[in-house]
């Protein structure tokens, strides 16, 4: 998979929102875990950011020397460039709830108890 | 995971991959398993790190295997100004594409787990890293790191398994840090999975003295000394000292050199010592130890042969001024150069750090003699038996390099100093015990040779004294069957009887320069 950017048509217009969402995905080639990361990232932009948003998607595979600057060992890895500060969600995104906490969507959860 | 070349049959020997580490690759009988991981762990500031740079370092630099480090603790910049200090910076080998150094940073606070991964991030940067120099040999330090921002234990250790094998079948020699545990060797069971070698170094304090070792627990398919070793760390790295000695395969010389004192010399079958070999003086306070090494030096610097002497008890300058007042005049030799006086207190550093100092002396000096006074000082630095394997392994070392040392040892029990040297006297070739009779009210010097291998020599117990002109011994003087000592002996026979080996021995000494 090349590396390459999804916009949705309104993301240049709000850029100057504080709330603008600028996400990098980081993934290592068309495995079954990378397609279910992205369409779960799509879904939950969709949903929570609509017209706020901008994925760029990384393979590591074809670019491997992207990620040291994320500092990226897991796979796969959604980094909040913006806003800030930096947070680094690991995994496939399946756990809806625990990506918008990590997205600081929802605040995060008090102690289970 | 499919067999891979590097996979050896049972047959045949483990390959290796030397560390260039002085001493380790002894131990470990020529280095690394090649193409394997090899487990390093203790706990913190134990010298893993440093022991997996160097071995970077040394296969980038002698060896032609350039190496990869992939550090999970210290950032490129924080690593290559340590290293700097240690003489070991990775920069210029970096710049050479020797080296890659690749940092990768684990910040639990921004990592959010939000389904199902893997560590293949991490592979692919160290695959990038690995291709880029075309190492092989790699470091991982401390990849335990990976627990404090991923939870996920069941798919890290599932993961890291993974990692290793890989590791094998790219065929790179790599050392895994871990940290200590407190059930098993490392904290989160990293020897289940690297099974073919695993080291485990310490750092610990010993009656408020620092000191290091290193233990090959295990090295599959590999005879290892299994023994704890110290080892040291100074500016030029690390050196780990084996307990076991360099073995008894040095040559010996039939060579004789003087004892510095002319009566002794006559016992010892009229030529003093053999040259190379090793010599323990012992004797409670004050029977003349010091003053013995003093001459033994001094007549090396007379044959112009350079001298080392350790002075353990007294400063250099108390040693020459102290020796001054029985006839030797230590002074010239010391501002020629050819002696050269080494004077610590046993306390001012571990076991490690003395062994490091006189090895790195010797090495540099290369004298002909060496002076340790006294090697009982150093038991309060560390357990006689480290004391012991550290003196065999000296000992040994100044055997292959044919130095001639003498080692003063002071005895607690006056009326048998033997005993309380048995441990260290089968490494020493020849034996002189010093004692201080108190008879009659007056305390009387004697000395006499236990042993002399290889020679002949007088059991006969002397009278020794020390005087202005230096150290005499007296002959036995033997009255209705008693040896007269002391003023008994000046009442017997006012004039000291001479007897003919002694008389060419009294008198004057040698002409200075």
């Amino acid at each position: 998979m090349k590396a390459k950017s999804r916009r949705t048509g309104k993301s240049r217009k709000t850029k100057a929102n504080p709330e603008f969402f600028d996400l990098r995905l980081y993934i290592a080639g068309q495995t079954a875990r990378s397609i279910a990361a992205l369409a779960n990232l799509q879904r939950i932009c969709d949903e929570h950011l609509a017209g706020r948003y901008r994925i760029e998607v990384i393979d590591l595979v074809e670019r491997p020397q992207l990620a040291r600057g994320d500092q990226i060992f897991a796979l796969p890895t959604l980094v909040r460039k913006l806003p800030e500060p930096i947070r680094k969600l690991v995994g496939d995104l399946s756990d809806t709830e625990r990506a918008l906490v990590g997205l600081d969507l929802r605040p995060r959860a008090p102690s289970r108890s | 995971m499919p067999k891979t070349a590097t996979r050896p049959a049972l047959v045949q020997p483990v390959a290796k991959s030397p560390t260039g580490i002085q001493g380790l690759d002894e131990i470990t009988g020529g280095g690394l398993p090649r193409g394997r991981p090899t487990l390093v762990c203790g706990g913190p500031g134990c010298g893993k790190t440093i022991l997996s740079m160097e071995f970077l370092i040394n296969g980038a630099r002698q060896f032609d295997e350039p190496g990869v480090f992939l550090s999970f603790e210290e950032s490129v910049e924080d690593l290559a100004v340590n290293f700097a200090s240690l003489g070991l910076d990775p920069r210029p080998l970096a710049a050479r594409k020797k080296l890659a150094l690749e940092y990768v940073r684990v910040e639990p606070s921004e990592i959010q787990e939000t389904g199902a991964y893997d560590l293949d991030g991490l592979f692919i940067r160290l695959e990038h890293a690995i291709d880029s120099v075309h190492a092989k040999r790699v470091v991982l330090d401390t990849i335990e790191t990976l627990f404090s921002g991923l939870s996920d234990t069941r798919v890290l250790r599932a993961e890291l398994r993974r990692l290793f094998n890989w590791l094998k079948t790219k065929g790179v020699t790599a050392i895994v840090t871990g940290e200590r545990g407190d059930g098993g060797m490392t904290r989160h069971g990293l020897e289940e999975y690297i099974t073919d070698c695993v080291i485990v170094l310490d750092h610990r304090v010993v009656d408020q003295n620092a000191t290091r070792r290193l233990r090959v627990v295990k090295y599959r398919g590999s005879t290892h000394g299994a023994n704890e070793s110290p080892f040291f760390i100074d500016e030029s790295g690390l050196s780990v000292l084996p307990i076991t000695s360099l073995g008894l395969q040095h040559r010996v010389s039939p060579g004789r050199l003087s004892t510095g004192v002319p009566d002794l010399d006559a016992m010892l079958g009229s030529k003093g010592y053999f040259r190379g070999s090793s010599i323990l003086a012992s004797g409670s306070a004050g029977t003349g130890k010091t003053s013995l090494a003093g001459y033994f030096a001094e007549a090396a610097c007379r044959r112009r042969e350079s001298a080392l002497y350790f002075a353990f008890e007294e400063s250099a300058a108390q040693i020459v001024r102290n020796l001054g007042s029985i006839g030797l005049n230590l002074e010239p030799w010391v501002r020629k150069g050819l002696l050269q006086v080494h004077a610590a207190r046993p306390t001012t550093s571990g076991l490690e750090g003395h062994l490091s100092a006189m090895h790195r002396l010797i090495e540099e000096r290369k004298p002909r003699v060496v002076v340790v006074d006294p090697i009982s000082n150093l038991i309060s630095v560390g357990t006689s038996l480290e004391v012991k394997a550290m003196l065999a392994r000296l000992i040994d070392f100044m055997k292959v390099k044919e130095m001639t040392a003498l080692f003063t040892s002071l005895t607690i029990d006056d009326a048998h100093p033997e005993g309380t040297d048995v441990g260290i006297s089968s490494f020493m070739d020849t034996w002189l015990v010093m004692r201080n009779l108190e008879v009659n009210g007056e305390r009387t010097r004697t000395l006499d040779v236990v042993k002399s291998r290889g020679m002949a020599h007088s059991n006969q117990v002397r009278e020794f004294v020390l005087t202005g002109e230096g150290l005499k011994l007296l002959d036995v003087v033997r009255h209705e069957g008693r040896v007269l000592i002391g003023s008994q002996r000046a009442a017997y026979a006012p004039v000291a009887p001479v007897a003919p080996v002694a008389r060419r021995s009294s008198g004057k000494r040698a002409p200075r320069p």
